[in-house]
Parts: C-alpha cells; sequence; structure tokens
C-alpha cells in the first residue's frame, strides 16, 4: 500500500507531527511505501534546521531528515505556508532579501500542488490535524 | 468503509458530535492523541461501529485501566492496518 | 495526470481567527486545477465562512467569502452545509453568499462514503 502523509502541527506546539512520524515508521516498517510526506500550516515548522529542543526531548526535524535519507521519503513543506512563518530555503531567502535561510536538508519547498498531486497518486492519504 | 480518526478531547463537543454523527456501520473510530479521552465518556456509536483507542496515547495520559470494555486498544501497527482495511481514512481534528 | 479521485473538502473553522479555512480553501482550488472533481462540506463554524457582510479590511485580511463566491467559476460547484450547524446558529440560505445544499446528518454520512479522498480542515 502507497501512503501519503499530512502533517498540520507544529514540533512541540501539537502531538500530531509526532502522531505522523510514528505512523510513518511503522508503515515503513511493514513493508508499505510513503509517496510523500507534506507539512502544511504550522506544520511547516517541521522542516527548521534551528529548532534546538532540550537534549532529553525529541528533535523531530532532525528525526524526519534521518527517516528521509534511510527510505528516500519525498518531505515536502508547503512553500506558501512556509514563507509565510519564516522557514525559507536559499532560493526564497535570495528572492524576498532576507539574511539567512533556514530550510533542513532533506525538506524541499513546493507547491500546494504536491498535496492534491500526492493524494490522487496515493492509496491513502492519512492528515494528522492540528 | 471508512476510518475515522479523532485527535480532541471531548470538551471539543461539536467536533465529537459531528465526527459522531458522520458515522456509518462498518466505519472504524480511532481515538488517539487528546482524542483518548473520548473513550472514558460513553459514546453512543452506530451499530456496526468499532471504537479504538491508540495504545501510545491511552498509556501516556494513565488511562489504560479505565477504559470501559467496548474500547480496543491498538498500537501503531495496528492504526497503519486500519488505514489499508478501510477505503479511506478521515481525520477528525 | 493518468488518475482520477474524487474530492471533499470538509471546512470546519470560521474564517479570520486561524487558517484553516483560508487553507481549506487553496486545498480545493489547487485541486480543482488539477482537474479533480471537488465538493466542499462547510460543518460546525464553516458555516460562518459564507455569512454576507464580511469586511475584513480592518483585520488586514483578504475576504474570504469573495474567493467562496467565486467557486462555480472554478468548478467547484458542489456546495454542502450541515443542516444542524445551519440550525444551530440561526442560518438560512438568504444569509449566505452564494446558494449551496443543506445536508441531514444522514447525507453528510453518505456524501463521506460518496469520495475517495475526504480532507477535513
Amino acid at each position: 500500500m502507497i501512503f501519503s502523509l499530512l502533517v498540520y502541527g507544529a514540533p512541540h506546539s501539537h502531538q500530531a507531527a509526532e502522531s505522523a512520524y510514528r505512523f510513518a515508521v511503522s508503515a515503513l516498517n511493514q513493508g508499505h511505501g510513503i509517496h510523500r510526506i507534506f507539512f502544511y500550516g504550522d506544520g511547516v515548522h517541521n522542516g527548521s534546521a534551528l529548532a534546538s529542543p532540550p537534549q532529553d526531548e525529541c528533535d523531530l526535524p532532525a528525526r524526519w531528515q534521518a527517516l528521509a535519507e534511510q527510505h528516500e521519503l519525498d518531505l515536502v513543506v508547503c512553500i506558501a505556508a512556509a514563507v509565510r512563518r519564516g522557514v525559507l530555503d536559499a532560493n526564497e531567502a535570495l528572492r524576498y532579501e532576507k539574511p539567512a535561510h533556514n530550510l533542513r536538508a532533506g525538506f524541499e519547498l513546493s507547491g500546494l500542488g504536491q498535496l492534491a498531486e500526492a493524494a490522487i497518486q496515493s492509496d491513502r492519504l492519512i492528515t494528522f490535524g492540528a | 468503509m471508512t476510518l475515522h480518526t479523532l485527535n480532541r478531547p471531548p470538551s471539543d463537543r461539536a467536533l465529537l458530535t459531528d465526527c459522531l454523527a458522520a458515522l456509518l456501520a462498518d466505519d472504524t473510530l480511532l481515538l488517539l492523541e487528546d482524542g483518548v479521552y473520548c473513550a472514558l465518556e460513553s459514546l453512543s456509536l452506530p451499530t456496526g461501529v468499532r471504537c479504538v483507542a491508540l495504545a501510545a496515547d491511552v498509556e501516556a495520559r494513565g488511562i489504560g485501566s479505565r477504559l470501559p470494555a467496548g474500547i480496543e486498544v491498538v498500537d501503531d501497527a495496528g492504526f497503519v492496518e486500519l488505514c489499508c482495511r478501510n477505503d479511506r481514512v478521515l481525520s477528525w481534528f | 495526470m493518468s488518475k482520477s479521485k474524487s474530492f471533499l473538502i470538509i471546512s470546519r473553522r470560521p474564517p479570520y481567527g486561524s487558517s484553516h479555512a483560508r487553507d481549506a480553501l487553496d486545498t480545493a482550488l489547487t485541486t480543482a486545477v488539477f482537474e479533480q472533481p471537488v465538493a466542499i462540506l462547510f460543518q460546525g463554524d464553516g458555516v460562518y465562512q459564507l455569512l454576507s457582510g464580511q469586511e475584513p479590511g480592518g483585520v488586514r485580511q483578504k475576504n474570504l467569502s469573495a474567493t467562496l463566491s467565486a467557486l462555480p467559476m472554478y468548478d467547484i460547484d458542489r456546495l454542502y452545509v450541515c443542516a444542524r450547524a445551519m440550525a444551530q446558529r440561526g442560518l438560512d440560505q438568504n444569509d449566505l453568499v452564494l446558494p449551496v445544499e443543506v445536508l441531514d446528518d444522514a447525507g453528510i454520512a453518505g456524501l463521506i462514503r460518496n469520495h475517495d479522498v475526504v480532507m477535513n480542515f
């Protein structure tokens, strides 16, 4: 079965992102495929390279990155939601003339069309809402 | 068949009401995150609807021994399996 | 795109207080661009999105109801509202910015079963 996940919550603010991560791990362990994980709304903060939780707490952005590297996952952060909230890649930082960019390696910024495409191409779309 | 997931506590009465009203026979309701507290209420489920709660969230909140008899507990793998068995997954939040 | 799926967007939040209503609308519009059939159900406080007379300039936001009233132009013409939500709020069709179909609980449950992808916002 091919899944795509829609993650709507920021790490730490809401449990949704952590639930999505556990689901992804469990699905992969069962041999299912994950077509895409799409981060929307406050979920864009999952793609921050600058999140610095205390060492005894879960560093979800880092775990997403590691999972993506291990399984070649497509982690897409909604570009419109991200730039509004200050999650930028190098291109967007240049475009908006910002002094820095903070999109974590393993994530990419792209449009909402990637969510629609994921829903069309996958057997199931699972939303982790906040 | 639809898998409905609900992640808000029962104090979000409007959400719970709309979710319960949308259930049809053979659907499954999966409670997760703060939604597991809904299991502590006597939910009026339509006949033929299965209600399950996610194990990690039940354990985290210390409510395992308080769950009524009709509520099954499933682990993360069980959640994935439910997604496969149903035709669509609708998240209420 | 080879595959086609029917989409139902359930929009449950009121306008302006959070980004949910705008995100639901943007998702519906984007999905329609992919030439997929899209229906929208307004439920709970989401029915307030359709209320006429919105003037969000003072809160520095774009008028959501103006975009909603243009939905049929984007081939999104299956618009539904929850009968219970309307009744609880004392609203009827005359209060809304465009015509919508009113569904009772059984109608909503059937609507969900008739769509491949159902997304809640």
